[in-house]
């Protein structure tokens, strides 16, 4: 669904641009809601490791500096909670939230225990804090531990009513969110799985593993 | 989410006229406080109290998490909505919703406070809450310049509005934060602080305020 600016004529250029950083997890909720949705959209790159998000062009999009940023012709939208709701009112198809109010509820519960309680407190710029005044092991003790009670809060959540997915048989908001998450605790911090039974099936890790560009 | 401890928390009942909520909430949570707030401006009187925080029963529901419960208040009871029709307004003032709970709550709630004083000393905890608190606030005035009329993103109180005035109240309350270099957000809270909805729900109203 991605297309680089310079594969593209001006007749084929996609209307929508997602500025993204490719290791960030917020900036990959943008990408799997894009591509459930079926939009195509031009990929723009903002390396943070290289401080990209404060160059001029950057800024003048986004004075908060922060990825992701969804431009949609003349509307810019940063903050992946904000583009996901952007995009379901605009863009009905795949709907990321289910009709029922409840299921809606927990899935705006799943996605902020995610966006709130976990993501924030084992950003880059946390655990390098911690890294430089505690050490390296200390990092990951913190990171796990975070990760760790996020994930039981979760699998209390979603307990009875997950599905094939997060919240039943349909892949909504809380998947979109957990994801990101769960990849990152199994690539980065080498979080063991197994403790959390009703977040994790076989096929939802399938469906994680294809949830890339 | 705040972690509290159970016995120190209590709860309030607001009724409408056909359903009854319970909200379980803790005088000094800015998490219950922005449910408190928004009960109060959808005008749900509170009746009576109880325990939690925050959690909102309604009927045979139960929401948590203040954001959820917030966007579950918002659908469910649409009268006075706090979420404006315009995309892009939408959008603010979901993106300032964010930068609170996400980008600044958190990083200086009780638990992370506690550990950064115990594991790396007493007097980094004030300058790590000072440091994450001006970060978002810094982010929200430059969000909401351009956005902000009488309340945060126009002439209407709006979702905003219910993370933004809880939040500035507990920097300057537990934190001593010195806002006056955020004009915007300071003109946003007066204009906030005033209203009967904002008054009724601060923490020392609350059945469980105690002086200590």
């Amino acid at each position: 669904m991605a297309a680089n600016s310079s594969d593209c004529t001006d007749k084929e250029q996609p209307k929508l641009k997602l500025y993204s950083y490719w290791r960030s997890s917020c900036s990959w909720r943008a990408r799997i809601a894009l591509n459930l949705k079926g939009l195509s959209y031009e990929y723009k790159a903002v390396n943070l490791l290289k401080g990209e998000q404060f160059s001029p062009e950057f800024s003048k999009l986004n004075p908060i500096n922060y990825v992701p940023v969804l431009v949609d012709e003349d509307i810019v939208i940063a903050d992946s909670f904000a583009i996901l709701m952007y995009l379901d009112e605009k863009y009905p198809q795949h709907p990321l939230l289910p009709c029922d109010l409840q299921k809606k509820a927990i899935n705006f519960q799943a996605a902020n225990i995610v966006s709130s309680s976990i993501q924030p407190l084992q950003n880059l710029l946390v655990l390098n804090y911690i890294e430089e005044k505690l050490g390296s092991d200390e990092k990951i003790a913190w990171a796990q531990n975070q990760i760790g009670r996020g994930f039981s809060a979760l699998e209390k959540l979603l307990e009875g009513i997950s599905g094939r997915y997060a919240t039943g048989d349909e892949i909504y908001l809380a998947d979109v969110f957990l994801a990101p998450q769960i990849h990152a605790a199994i690539t980065r911090f080498k979080l063991d799985m197994l403790n959390w039974t009703v977040m994790v099936s076989e096929k939802s890790l399938d469906w994680f593993n294809r949830a890339e560009d | 989410m705040d972690s509290r401890p159970h016995q120190d928390t209590s709860g309030s009942f607001f009724s409408s006229s056909s359903d009854k909520l319970q909200l379980y909430s803790y005088w000094q949570s800015s998490c219950s406080w922005r449910v408190r707030f928004a009960l109060n401006l959808k005008k749900f009187e509170r009746l009576n109290p109880l325990h939690f925080v925050p959690v909102l029963v309604d009927g045979d529901l139960v929401v948590s998490d203040s954001f959820a419960i917030l966007l579950y208040l918002e659908e469910k009871y649409p009268q006075n909505a706090l979420l404006p029709v315009d995309a892009k307004c939408r959008a603010v003032n979901l993106q300032a919703a964010s930068i609170v709970t996400s980008s600044m709550q958190p990083l200086h709630m009780l638990s992370v406070l506690k550990y950064i004083e115990e594991k790396v000393g007493p007097e980094e905890r004030q300058s790590w809450a000072e440091y994450h608190i001006g970060k978002g606030f810094a982010a929200l005035e430059k969000l909401l310049k351009d956005f902000a009329g009488r309340y945060a993103t126009g002439d209407e109180i709006c979702m905003a509005d219910v993370f933004l005035a809880p939040q500035i109240s507990v920097a300057v309350m537990r934190f001593k934060f010195d806002m006056s270099k955020f004009p915007t957000l300071c003109r946003i809270y007066e204009a906030n602080k005033v209203l009967p909805a904002f008054q009724a729900s601060l923490p020392e109203r609350q059945p469980d305020a105690s002086i200590d």
